[in-house]
This record gives structure tokens, sequence and C-alpha cells, in this order.
């Protein structure tokens, strides 16, 4: 499968001269299109500094960084990034906020104003599908935390980008609208074959989402370790439970450290 | 209207202010204050009624003087606002002076005014405008100030820029400030015309006021101090409709 995005010997830091706080050293990692990797590592590891860097929040301090062949220079619109929190605008209700991108990206930018119609009834079918019917023009305070957070992913989604960016999207919800929401990512991702990067410090939604799971150290953040997750897919939430997928997670779990 | 807002909302403050009244009135006859100094709430009433036709002359004067005053300071407070909140040098550039200026006490710039304008309205808009607009300005670079970071970052990802950014978060979430604002605002703007009215002018609540003191007509001073709170009552109400209608969002947990 053909590179999307490639990383050579990247570092990266928050400040500059001799009060740099160093986030990434030295990472190397490629994504192939439509592949789903996980970011796995202790808090403070520079996890999230990853995300920033690919989505061209945060320029690079040295090495290459380059999505589609193209170094990166800045924001890109064929990325689309959900966050811990869902961050939606309270002003708007589910529908609007899932059409923010589309204001702001070309070239539904300029269609925005002829196409409104058919763009909401993109976004409210968008919504309808992780099961969301019903609650479209709901504002971000009438739903749930689970509810917010799949409205975050769908406005991720709206403008079709080839990739999707993940910061811990799940980090704030209890552990069963988690797992809901692990199955929601799932069938996303397999329907529309778009490439994820998921951040996350949570061994088993790595294993059981990804294709392949990188580990990375204490700050500053560097890959440790590059596992790929060889259970086939569909998977289905009962493989979690089997012998193979906690052996993954085990082995995961050593490499992380930390005091027991 | 339902029962439970007419006996929850409006009949209490209805019976606080009739208890009010009545109680001035039962104080001015039995401490037998003369209607000189303090008169009581039924001869104010009566000089309202006898003096009706000048004081609705004036009261709509001092209305549509305050009502101008406060829209050009909407206008000029919500854009200086926004370029304050713009960007951090124009923030640190203007905001000493917009301080100073906020300290000047307006009365001392009524004289002023008069001297360029003439007596008439004019200077009685300007005044309601100056001490007006300075709330306006700083709640709304308080609100694009305050904007979080996170909110812009769902934005910055999308390569969008400073404009969309100001468009689509900053200016929306700070409009809950900028319409707070507005009732602080529209009762300064109130105080400002008055003031300037009082220091001169040919119209007006407050000329009628200053003209009925040196009358010795008490009586009439205090109906318009009390035309001058109703109003204020009136246009705080307005304002806060006004709020409630477009940024209902920021109110959700009081309407429940």
């Amino acid at each position: 499968m053909p590179a999307l995005v490639e990383l050579t010997n990247v570092s990266m830091a928050y400040g500059r001269g001799a009060h740099a706080v160093r986030a990434i050293e030295d990472v190397t990692l490629t994504v192939s299109k439509g592949e789903f990797i996980a970011v796995v590592g202790p808090s403070g590891c520079g996890k999230s500094s990853l995300m920033k860097l690919i989505s061209g929040l945060h320029p690079p301090a040295s090495g290459t960084l380059t999505v589609e062949g193209k170094p990166v220079k800045g924001p890109l619109p064929s990325v689309g990034m959900a966050f811990q929190n869902s961050n939606l605008l309270p002003w708007r209700n589910a529908v609007d906020n899932v059409l923010l991108p589309l204001e702001i990206v070309e070239p539904h930018r300029s269609r925005m104003g002829r196409e409104r119609a058919q763009y909401r009834e993109k976004a409210i079918k968008l919504l309808n599908s992780v099961g969301l019917t019903g609650f479209t023009e709901k504002h971000p305070w009438e739903l749930s935390g689970g509810m917010q957070q799949r409205t975050s992913i769908c406005r991720a989604l709206i403008h079709e980008p080839d990739i999707l960016m993940l910061d811990e999207p799940f980090g704030a919800l209890d552990a069963f609208t988690r797992e809901e929401l692990w199955c929601a990512l799932r069938d996303i991702q397999a329907e529309r074959h778009v490439t994820v990067m998921l951040v996350t410090h949570d061994l088993r939604e790595a294993v059981f989402l990804a294709d392949t799971v990188y580990v990375m150290s204490n700050r500053p953040g560097r890959i440790v370790k590059r596992c790929e997750v060889n259970i086939p897919r569909p998977r289905d939430l009962e493989v979690t439970y089997t012998q193979p997928f906690q052996d993954i997670v085990h082995e995961l779990r050593s490499l992380i450290g930390g005091r027991h | 209207m339902n029962r439970e807002y007419l006996t929850t909302r409006v009949l209490p403050p209805l019976a606080f202010t009739l208890a009010l009244f009545f109680l001035w009135e039962l104080a001015c006859h039995l401490i037998k204050i003369p209607p000189t100094i303090l008169p009581a709430p039924s001869e104010i009433f009566a000089a309202l009624w006898k003096f009706r036709t000048p004081i609705v002359e004036n009261s709509w004067v001092t209305l549509w003087t305050t009502l101008a005053g406060f829209a050009i300071a909407t206008v000029f407070g919500l854009l200086l606002g926004i370029a304050v909140g713009w960007h951090r040098a124009i923030y640190a550039g203007v905001y000493p002076v917009l301080v100073g200026f906020n300290s000047v006490p307006k009365v001392a710039v009524v004289p002023v005014l008069i001297l360029w304008f003439g007596l008439g309205e004019v200077p009685a808009v300007i005044t309601a405008f100056l001490i007006s607009f300075f709330p306006i300005v700083v709640n709304v670079a308080t609100g694009l100030a305050t904007t979080e970071p996170e909110l812009e970052d769902v934005l910055r990802a999308l390569g969008a820029s400073k404009m969309d950014i100001m468009r689509k978060v900053g200016v929306p979430r700070s409009m809950p400030y900028f319409f707070g604002s507005l009732k602080v605002a529209i009762t300064l703007a109130f105080v400002g015309a008055v003031v300037s009215e009082t220091v001169g002018a040919n119209k007006g609540i407050g000329k009628l006021m200053l003209d009925a003191q040196a009358g010795f007509q008490v009586p009439i001073v205090f109906a318009g101090l009390l035309v001058l709170a109703f109003l204020g009552i009136v246009l705080y109400g307005l304002t806060v409709i006004i709020e409630q209608r477009f940024t209902g969002w920021a109110f959700r947990g009081q309407n429940r």
C-alpha cells in the first residue's frame, strides 16, 4: 500500500533556545493509505504533540514530514481532527456544528451558500449513521458526553478527509459508552476506508481498533516499539476477551513501564 | 403567561414596589416631613398627572437622546472591542488611553461639548455615547481574549484564517459578554444624557428638574426622578429580552 504519511527522524520542541522543551525525538514512522494506527504511551510522552505535528498545527524542529509526498507546511484540509473534549460550539446545534468544516474548507466553502440544503442533508445522514437520529437539532449541552463525542467525530469526517486524527477521543467517557464508540469508529473506518491515527492511553482500545500500534517512551517521546495486530477483521467486542488479544495488551503494558 | 410565572415573576416586584411607596407615604405623614424636603408619593403622582404634558415632552427628548447615544456606543464599542481583542499589540496600545479617557468625569466634558455644538440635544447624545461605550469595549475584548484555544484549534486544523476564526468562534463566543455589557451601558447612557441636560440644555427631563428646583417645585423634581427610574427599568428590561433572544445558549442552566 502507498505511504500516506511519512516521518523521518522528526523531532519537535516547544519554545526556543535554551528554554525549549523537547516533546518528540527522532521519530520515524510510515502510515499507509487506509491503515488504522494507534499511538500509545505514558502520560505526557508527546502523543498529542505528534498529532499536532502531523496535522500541521506545530512545525517540526528537525527531520522531514510529508503527507501524500508533500512536506507539511501548515494545516491541511485533507485532515479531520477530533479531540478529548468534543469542543463543539455551544451556540450551534449538532448539524450546524458538523457543517462547520464545510464553511472553511474549499471547495465546499464557496458552494455552501447555494447548496446549503444538500450539505445539511449530508450532515444529518452522517449523524444518523452514528446513532444520533432525532438529536440532530439539539445543542451540545442537551447531548450526553458520548453523543457529543459522536458529533465531534462526524464533524471531523464531514469534509471527507483522507486522514482522521483522533486525540484520546474517548478518554472522558465511561467504559460502556467507550466500547460503544469503539464499534462506531470501527464501522466508520470499515465503510469509508479512511486512514485513522488514534492517540490513546487505553491499550485495549488501541489493540481492538488498530492495525498497527506504536508505543512511545517517556518524554522526550520516541517510538520504542511497532506492533502489528494480526487479529482478523471484522473484529467483535468479544475478541477483547480472547487470549491472543490479552497477550498483545500484556506485552504493550510491559513496554510502557511505570511503578507497580 | 401561566400561573407560576405570575406568582414568581410578576407579583413579587409589584408588591415590593407598592409596599415601598406605602411606607414612604406613611413616613411622610407620621414624621411630618415638609413637602419641600421630601414630598409624599401621593403629591408626586399628583404633580406627575398635573404636569403630564411637559413631563411627557421632555421625557421623549431624554429618551431619544439616550437611545441615540446608546446606539452609537453599541456600534462603536463592538467594533473597537473586536479590534482590541484582535491583537495583543492593539490591546496594549489602546487600553491605557481608553482607561484614562474613561476616568475623566463626563460632567466636566459637557461644557466643552456645549461650546462646540451649542445648547440642544447634540451634547446629550454625545455624553450618553461617551459614558456608555467603555463597558462594551472592555466586555467584547474580554470575551475574545478568553476564547478557549481548543475551540480555535478546531478551526486552525482546517486551515482557517484569523478572520475565519474571528467570525466563526471569537465573535459568537463574545456575544454573551457583549449583551451583558449592554445592560450596564444602557443605564450609563441614561445617566449621561440626564447629566448633560442638567449642566446645560433647553429640553429634557434633566432640564425640567433643574427648572422645577429653581422654582422650589419639589414634587415636580421628584416626579422627574420617578420618570427616570421608570424609563431606566424599561430600557434595562428591553436589553435583557434582547440578550436572552440572541444568546439563550449561554443561559441554559437557568431555563430548566
